[in-house]
């Protein structure tokens, strides 16, 4: 027994080059994130003082003296950061409760359709993620702009007397994000759904609990695990959101992932936008770390 | 005795899948028939014409932009399934070596993480390294976040493979290699496949990251047309979104036919 060939040796050999790579390209590059947010802006190419360099050796370390957190503190005590870091949070919650509502009784019909009808379904909500994210957001300007398609519906209809503006308004972002998130918030509920034991419902109705009691006391509570995930995988992205908010809403107000964008595009001043990506991760921390345990979990039931 | 009502769809039922589906297809069918309107005004209907996709082969900067996503989305869907395969393996059959979860911590969290914080932690990388950005650059970044899709969708596979099959293997005396590539390797074919096109369509959409990671003269499809939507709506770019969505449509019934083919059982495992 004891000379048989397992797959845990060569599989653990296998680990090697992926985690490199990740370590090279994941966790390093935010070790230069934290240590860009640490200096100072400079007219500069790149547009930073360095803080500390290795390759100088000790000497380096007195270089720690010139470390500052005044990037920090600026993200505190100006509005425009705290302001959209909220933004993103409210956009988000706010976001991820439509989607929930919407998605639900989507995911929940499909899961009660025939089985055969259950494969064509979920690859019809499969497909809108496979095309780009750009191409469905631009979708969405066609239709909303001034004398776009709804527009000229509302008209034709005289459900109003002058076109309305759609564009560069928050329900547009909502629109858009809740557009672009459906189908990560319907798989997971589709998912838990799914797998629920519809003798577990006839029992419910046998007992003469209600249908609407029924679906209460036993569908909602076994889809908890499906709500939370579609939650997490919906949130945490639509905090850091860049693409829908710059092109569908107003710019009177900026989501945390719009005004990282601007630092560092358009007034070039790393060492802020790098504190800024900082404090965003710190926000995230702890959904982050809820989704990887859910991941985990789903992964470990899996096998 | 009562009505079975347990199977039998409501009509609340029905009525959320028809809003649904409507919700999630009917801007992109307007997309499209827009993209066949020979007026120059977007909006106004003048008639159906090809002339937007004439405009768009004859853009010499969208033709190289649209090149250049290609190329990058093929090298880095490769890369990426080759070490997204690894880690899947890792994962399911190296039992807990250490850094496990450090290692699997890495892998998801780029699935969930905020491009413009990937976007920005690379390009910071590349710049304190001193690497030129352009194709490369781009396509390093593009692997990293590839790879954790394949490594999922991998691993969800060998998740659900029967073990027996490959510990029977060497039993019989393969060695571990020849197991792998004679009982492990056919069976998850199948995912391998779909998550080289999942790679493959996620490095074609990405803007942010692709941003952050190019350099001068190497813009990638999504950046020209992101700088062209912000200027507004134009017909060319309808004819532009229409080409990508017909391949990316052939794409997908190429990877449907994959996985019903090599899937005889009922198990197949969905591209997320």
């Amino acid at each position: 027994m004891s000379a048989r060939f397992t797959f845990t040796r060569p599989a653990r050999l296998a680990a090697i080059a992926p985690y490199l790579w990740m370590l090279l390209f994941f966790l390093v590059p935010f070790g230069f994130v934290l240590k860009i947010s640490l200096s100072q802006t400079a007219i500069a190419q790149p547009p930073y003082v360095p803080v500390f360099d290795l390759t100088q050796g000790l000497s380096a370390i007195n270089g720690l003296a010139e470390l500052s957190l005044d990037n920090f503190r600026l993200l505190v005590s100006d509005n425009l950061y705290v302001l959209s870091y909220l933004r993103s949070l409210a956009v988000a919650a706010v976001s991820t409760s439509i989607l929930l509502v919407i998605g639900y009784p989507l995911a929940y019909a499909m899961a009660r359709l025939p089985r055969r009808w259950q494969a064509l379904a979920m690859m019809l909500v499969i497909i809108p993620f496979w095309t780009s994210f750009l191409i469905r957001i631009y979708a969405w300007i066609n239709i909303l702009q001034h004398d776009g398609v709804l527009n000229k519906f509302l008209l034709v209809l005289h459900l109003v007397s002058a076109p309305v503006v759609w564009l560069s308004t928050d329900s547009a972002m909502y629109l858009g994000i809740v557009y672009s998130y459906l189908p990560f918030m319907i798989l997971p509920l589709y998912a838990s759904l799914a797998k629920m034991d519809p003798a577990l419902l006839e029992a419910a109705e046998d007992l003469g609990a209600s249908r609407t009691r029924a679906f209460w006391l036993v569908t909602f509570p076994l889809s908890l695990p499906g709500i939370a995930a579609g939650t997490l995988l919906c949130f945490i992205p639509i905090v850091g959101e860049f693409v829908i908010p710059d092109l569908l809403a107003g710019s009177n107000s900026l989501m945390i992932g719009q005004t990282l964008w601007l630092e560092f595009f358009t007034n070039k001043d790393w060492p802020v936008a790098s504190a800024a990506a900082v404090a965003l991760l710190l926000l995230l921390v702890v959904p982050l770390a809820l989704y990887d345990r859910l991941q985990r979990r789903r992964l470990e039931q899996a096998r | 005795m009562k009505p079975r009502t347990v199977h039998a769809l409501s009509r609340f039922n029905v009525v959320s899948l028809a809003l649904g589906f409507a919700f999630l297809y009917v801007p992109i069918v307007i997309l499209v028939i827009y993209s066949f309107n020979a007026s120059r005004l977007v909006t106004v209907w003048g008639g159906w014409s090809l002339r937007w996709y004439g405009e768009f082969f004859h853009d010499r900067a969208m033709l190289e932009a649209t090149l250049m996503s290609f190329r990058v989305a093929a090298t880095s869907a490769t890369i990426a399934t080759l070490l997204g395969t690894l880690a899947a393996m890792a994962l399911s059959r190296g039992g807990g070596f250490k850094g496990r979860t450090l290692f699997s911590g890495m892998l998801y969290s780029p699935l969930v993480m905020p491009e413009v914080i990937t976007g920005l932690s690379l390009l910071l990388l590349f710049v304190a390294i001193n690497a030129e950005r352009g194709f490369w650059t781009v396509t390093i970044a593009h692997t990293t976040l590839t790879m954790c899709f394949v490594a999922v969708v991998v691993q969800s596979r060998l998740g659900s493979l029967d073990r027996s099959l490959e510990e029977a293997a060497m039993d019989l005396g393969c060695a571990p290699a020849r197991a792998f590539a004679a009982v492990t390797l056919p069976l998850i074919a199948p995912a391998i496949a779909a998550g080289w096109m999942l790679a493959f369509t996620l490095s074609l959409d990405d803007l942010v990251i692709a941003s952050f990671t190019t350099g001068p003269g190497s813009a990638t499809l999504p950046i020209r047309i992101y700088s062209e939507v912000r200027l507004g709506v134009k017909p060319e770019i309808n004819a532009i979104c229409t080409v990508m969505i017909a391949l990316i449509a052939v794409v997908i019934v190429i990877a449907s036919l994959v996985s019903k083919l090599s899937s005889d059982r009922g198990e197949n495992a969905a591209p997320l």
